[in-house]
C-alpha cells in the first residue's frame, strides 16, 4: 500500500502543474453560451498544441497515451486550478475513445484529428423523451434506404447539440429484434435539415442542454460506428469511458467547493459569532469533508483496482452518486448558513458571492439524474457488485 | 501510487479470516460470552502463536515491529468474525508503553506483552464524569516518592484479564499498575456488546510508586489516541462487511410475493447503501493506517475521519441489515444483534463520532482561515 505518488507520478504532476499555471486563461468570460465557446475552443487549441488533448488516446491517434494514474493527475490537477473545460468535451471523453475502440480505419481517419482541435465538435444522442434511464427502449428509428439510412425520431438532454458537427446517434434498425439487440450506433450530421436542435430551458433559467428533432436525416452507410445491430454494446463503452473519467475531476471540484464553504463559513456571522463556531454548521461541514475524504480514497482503490485488471469496475457507480449527493449538500448547507441572504440570486445588490451557492443550488439538483440517476445507480450496484436478482 | 493490501499484508488477512472463522462459529461466541472473562486462555495463546500479541510492537521487545496498515487488516478482521478478545485492549496499552515508558517499563513489559505472556489496558474514564478524551479528573497525589490515587475508573476494558493498567490522571500523566495492587477492585459491568468485558476499578488509596509512571503527558499520549481510534475504526468496518453480506445473502434466498426480496428495490437500495458505507469506512481507514505508517502528519485529521465516519457505519450497517431480514433479525437466536451492539460499542471508543468530527472540524476550519496553501 503506498497512497503518495511515485517519483515519475510526481514528475508528471508537477510538469501539469506547472503548464497549467503558465498557461491558464483565467475565468471563463460572463455573458452567453456563444462567447463561452468560443473562449473554450481557443483554451482546447492550446491544450492539443501542448499535447494535452485526448491524453488517455494512444499517440498513434494524436494523443498523449498517458496511463490511468497521468490521467487522474491531470484531471485532477486541471478541477484543481478551475482551468475551463475545452469545448469538445464529450468527443475527446467519449466520441474519439468510441472510434478508437469500434471504429474503421476510414472513420479514425476522418473523425479523430477535427475532435482534438475542437474544429468540429461532438454531441451524444441517447436519450429520448419516453426513453431516459431504460435506455435500450428507445424509439428513433433508422430505416435503410440503398446505401443511407433516414433517420426519424426526437433526443433529448442532448449537451452542446446546437455548436455540435456530429452526433453520437444510437437508433433502432430492427424493430423486431429485443430491445437491447436492435440498436445501432451512427455518426450523424447535425448540420443537414432534417435535423433541428432547441434549447431546453433549465431550472438555472440557462439552456445548457437541448431537444433534437430528426425528421428524415440522411446518415451514410460508411457512418455506422461498431456495426449494424451492435448499438448498445457499442453505446456502453462511452458511458463507461464517461463515468471513469469524471471522477478524478470530481474529487477536486468538490475539494474547490469545500474550501468555498469553510470560507463562507469563517466569513458568515451568525449568533453573535461565526458560522464557523457554531457547533451544528461545525458538524455538517465536518462530516461532508469526511464524506469527499472517503470518495478521494474510493476512487484511488478504484484505480488501483482496474489497473489490476484494465478495466473500469461497475464500482464506479458508487463514486458518481457519492459525487451527486455531497456536492447537493454542500450547496444546500451553503444557503442554510447564509440565512435569509439565500434567497437573493446573482445580480441582486446584496446577493452573498453573487449569487454563486444559488445557482449551485439549483444547477446540482440535476447531479444525481445526469448521468445516471442515483435510483439506477443503486439498481447497478445492487445488480453487479452485490449480485442480486432483476425486478425486471 | 497503489491502494491496495501487499502479498504481506494479504497473507496477514487470510490467516486471520481462516482462523477466526474456525475458531469463532456463533455456538462458540454465544458459550464465550457466558464466561466470566469472556475468552478463553487457549485461544489467546494461539493468537500470541500467531503473533498477533506483538504484531505492532518494536521488534527489540520481541514484537514483529509491523504498522498500523497490519494492524487495520487484523481487526477488520476480528470485527467480521465478531471474535471476543482481549486482544484489541492489550494491543492499546502495548501501544502506549511502547511509545512513552521508561526503558525500565519496556524492558521488563513488552516482551510479556508481545510474547502474550501478560495483557495491559487502559483505565481513562471517571466515573460521574462525561467519558470523553482529555479532562481526566482522577488525582496523582504526591506522597514522599510516591503518587496515591483514590476514585473510580470505568469503561475499563477487560480490566478482570489484565496484569497491569495505564491509569490516566488530571496531570495528564499515565501510571502502571498491577491488577493484584492493594486498593484496587475490579468489578464487572453489564454491557450492550456482550462480546467485550468493561469494568469499573475503584482506587482505594493505591499506591505508585515513581517507577510507575509513564514518560509524557496528553500530546504525548495523542498518536496512540489516533492509532487506537483507527483499530476500532478497522474492527467497526469488519462488523459492518459481515451484516452487509448477511443482508445480501438473505435477500437473495427470502421469498416474499413469489421472488426473492433482494429483487425489491426498496431492499436492494438499502444493499446498497449498506456496501457505500461499509466501502467508504473501509476506504477511510486505510487511509488513515497508512497515513500512521507514512505520513504521520497527516494522521490525525486521517485518523478522526476514519472513526467519526466508522463509528456510525459500525452500527447503521448492521441496523439496515436488521431491517432487511425482518422479525428473524430481530430475534435473540439471530446473530445480527451481536454486530448491531458490537458496532454501536465501537462508536463510542477512542472518541465518538461527534467528537471526531470536532476535531476535522477545528482542522479544516483553520485551514481556511490561513492563506491559501501552495
Amino acid at each position: 500500500m503506498d497512497l503518495s505518488l511515485s517519483p515519475s507520478e510526481q514528475e508528471f504532476r508537477d510538469e501539469v502543474r506547472t503548464w497549467l499555471e503558465e498557461n491558464h486563461p483565467g475565468p471563463e468570460p460572463e455573458g452567453g453560451l456563444e462567447e463561452v465557446m468560443a473562449f473554450r475552443r481557443e483554451w482546447q487549441r492550446e491544450l492539443h498544441g501542448a499535447g494535452w488533448a485526448g491524453i488517455s488516446w494512444p499517440k498513434e491517434y494524436g494523443g498523449r497515451g498517458a496511463t490511468l494514474i497521468e490521467q487522474a493527475i491531470f484531471v485532477g490537477e486541471a478541477a484543481r486550478q478551475e482551468a475551463p473545460s475545452p469545448a469538445n468535451v464529450l468527443g475527446l471523453a467519449m466520441g474519439g475513445p468510441v472510434v478508437i475502440a469500434h471504429g474503421t480505419d476510414e472513420q479514425k481517419q476522418r473523425y479523430l484529428e477535427p475532435i482534438l482541435t475542437a474544429e468540429e465538435i461532438w454531441c451524444q444522442g441517447f436519450s429520448e423523451p419516453e426513453s431516459g434511464s431504460d435506455l435500450a427502449s428507445l424509439k428513433t428509428k433508422a430505416v435503410k434506404d440503398g446505401d443511407e439510412w433516414v433517420v426519424t425520431g426526437q433526443k433529448v438532454w442532448t449537451t452542446f447539440a446546437q455548436y455540435a458537427k456530429w452526433c453520437m446517434l444510437v437508433a433502432r434498425t430492427d424493430p423486431e429484434a429485443p430491445k437491447h439487440k436492435g440498436l445501432t450506433y451512427f455518426l450523424l450530421d447535425m448540420e443537414q435539415d432534417g435535423v433541428e436542435a432547441k434549447p431546453l430551458v433549465q431550472i438555472t433559467g440557462e439552456g445548457e442542454f437541448n431537444e433534437v428533432f430528426i425528421e428524415e436525416a440522411r446518415i451514410p452507410d460508411e457512418n455506422v460506428v461498431g456495426g449494424v445491430g451492435n448499438g448498445w454494446s457499442v453505446a456502453i463503452t462511452t458511458l463507461m469511458n464517461e463515468r471513469a473519467g469524471l471522477a478524478f475531476g470530481a474529487i477536486s471540484q468538490i475539494a474547490n467547493s469545500l474550501k468555498r464553504l469553510d470560507e463562507l463559513a469563517v466569513e458568515t456571522r451568525v449568533n453573535g459569532s461565526t458560522a464557523a463556531e457554531d457547533p451544528v454548521y461545525r458538524d455538517r461541514i465536518a462530516q461532508l469533508h469526511i464524506e469527499a475524504e472517503t470518495m478521494r480514497l474510493n476512487a484511488y482503490r478504484g484505480l488501483t483496482k482496474t489497473m489490476q485488471s484494465g478495466i473500469p469496475g461497475p464500482e464506479g457507480s458508487l463514486g458518481k452518486w457519492q459525487w451527486a449527493d455531497i456536492n447537493q449538500r454542500i450547496a444546500e448547507l451553503a444557503l442554510d448558513i447564509e440565512g435569509g441572504y439565500a434567497t437573493l440570486q446573482r445580480g441582486a445588490a446584496h446577493a452573498v458571492a453573487n449569487g454563486a451557492w444559488q445557482y449551485g443550488f439549483l444547477r446540482s439538483r440535476a447531479n444525481s439524474i445526469e448521468g445516471g440517476t442515483t435510483d439506477i445507480l443503486k439498481n447497478i450496484i445492487a445488480e453487479r457488485v452485490l449480485g442480486l436478482p432483476r425486478l425486471r | 501510487m497503489y491502494f491496495d493490501l501487499t502479498d504481506e499484508q494479504q497473507a496477514i488477512k487470510s490467516t486471520a479470516k481462516e482462523f477466526l472463522a474456525a475458531r469463532y462459529k456463533s455456538e462458540r461466541i454465544r458459550e464465550l460470552i457466558e464466561t466470566e472473562l469472556g475468552f478463553e486462555q487457549s485461544d489467546w495463546e494461539e493468537m500470541a502463536e500467531l503473533g498477533w500479541t506483538g504484531l505492532a510492537l518494536p521488534e527489540q521487545w520481541g514484537g514483529q515491529g509491523l504498522g498500523m496498515v497490519e494492524l487495520a487488516v487484523l481487526f477488520e478482521e476480528i470485527g467480521y468474525a465478531l471474535a471476543p478478545s482481549p486482544l484489541f485492549s492489550s494491543t492499546a496499552a502495548g501501544l502506549a508503553l511502547a511509545r512513552n515508558g521508561t526503558d525500565e517499563q519496556r524492558e521488563r513489559w513488552l516482551p510479556k506483552l508481545a510474547s502474550g505472556e501478560a495483557r495491559g489496558t487502559l483505565a481513562l474514564f471517571d466515573a460521574g464524569r462525561p467519558a470523553l478524551i482529555g479532562g481526566f479528573a482522577m488525582e496523582a497525589r504526591p506522597d514522599g516518592d510516591d503518587v496515591v490515587l483514590d476514585g473510580e475508573k470505568v469503561l475499563v476494558e477487560d480490566a478482570a484479564a489484565a496484569d497491569f493498567l495505564l491509569v490516566a490522571t488530571s496531570d495528564t500523566r499515565r501510571h502502571l499498575v498491577e491488577r493484584d495492587a492493594e486498593g484496587l477492585t475490579i468489578s464487572a459491568e453489564d454491557s450492550i456488546d456482550p462480546t467485550r468485558r468493561l469494568h469499573s476499578v475503584r482506587f482505594d488509596g493505591v499506591r505508585v510508586g515513581p517507577e510507575a509512571t509513564l514518560n509524557g503527558t496528553q500530546e504525548d499520549y495523542r498518536p496512540v489516541l489516533w492509532r487506537g481510534a483507527v483499530a476500532v475504526a478497522a474492527e467497526s468496518t469488519g462488523v459492518a462487511q459481515r451484516a452487509m453480506e448477511m443482508a445480501v445473502a438473505y435477500a437473495k434466498e427470502r421469498e416474499q410475493f413469489g421472488r426473492p426480496i433482494g429483487a425489491y428495490q426498496a431492499v436492494s437500495h438499502r444493499c446498497a447503501q449498506m456496501l457505500l458505507e461499509t466501502e467508504n469506512a473501509r476506504s477511510a481507514v486505510y487511509g488513515a493506517a497508512w497515513a500512521a505508517d507514512a505520513e504521520p502528519e497527516s494522521l490525525p485529521k486521517a485518523a478522526a475521519m476514519a472513526k467519526a465516519y466508522a463509528s456510525d457505519a459500525g452500527w447503521r450497517v448492521p441496523d439496515a441489515s436488521i431491517q432487511a431480514h425482518g422479525g428473524i433479525g430481530f430475534t435473540w437466536e439471530h446473530d445480527l444483534h451481536f454486530f448491531l451492539k458490537r458496532g454501536r460499542a465501537n462508536a463510542s471508543r477512542f472518541g465518538d463520532a461527534r467528537w471526531h468530527r470536532e476535531r476535522v472540524a477545528d482542522l479544516v476550519l483553520a485551514e481556511a482561515g490561513a492563506p491559501v496553501p501552495a
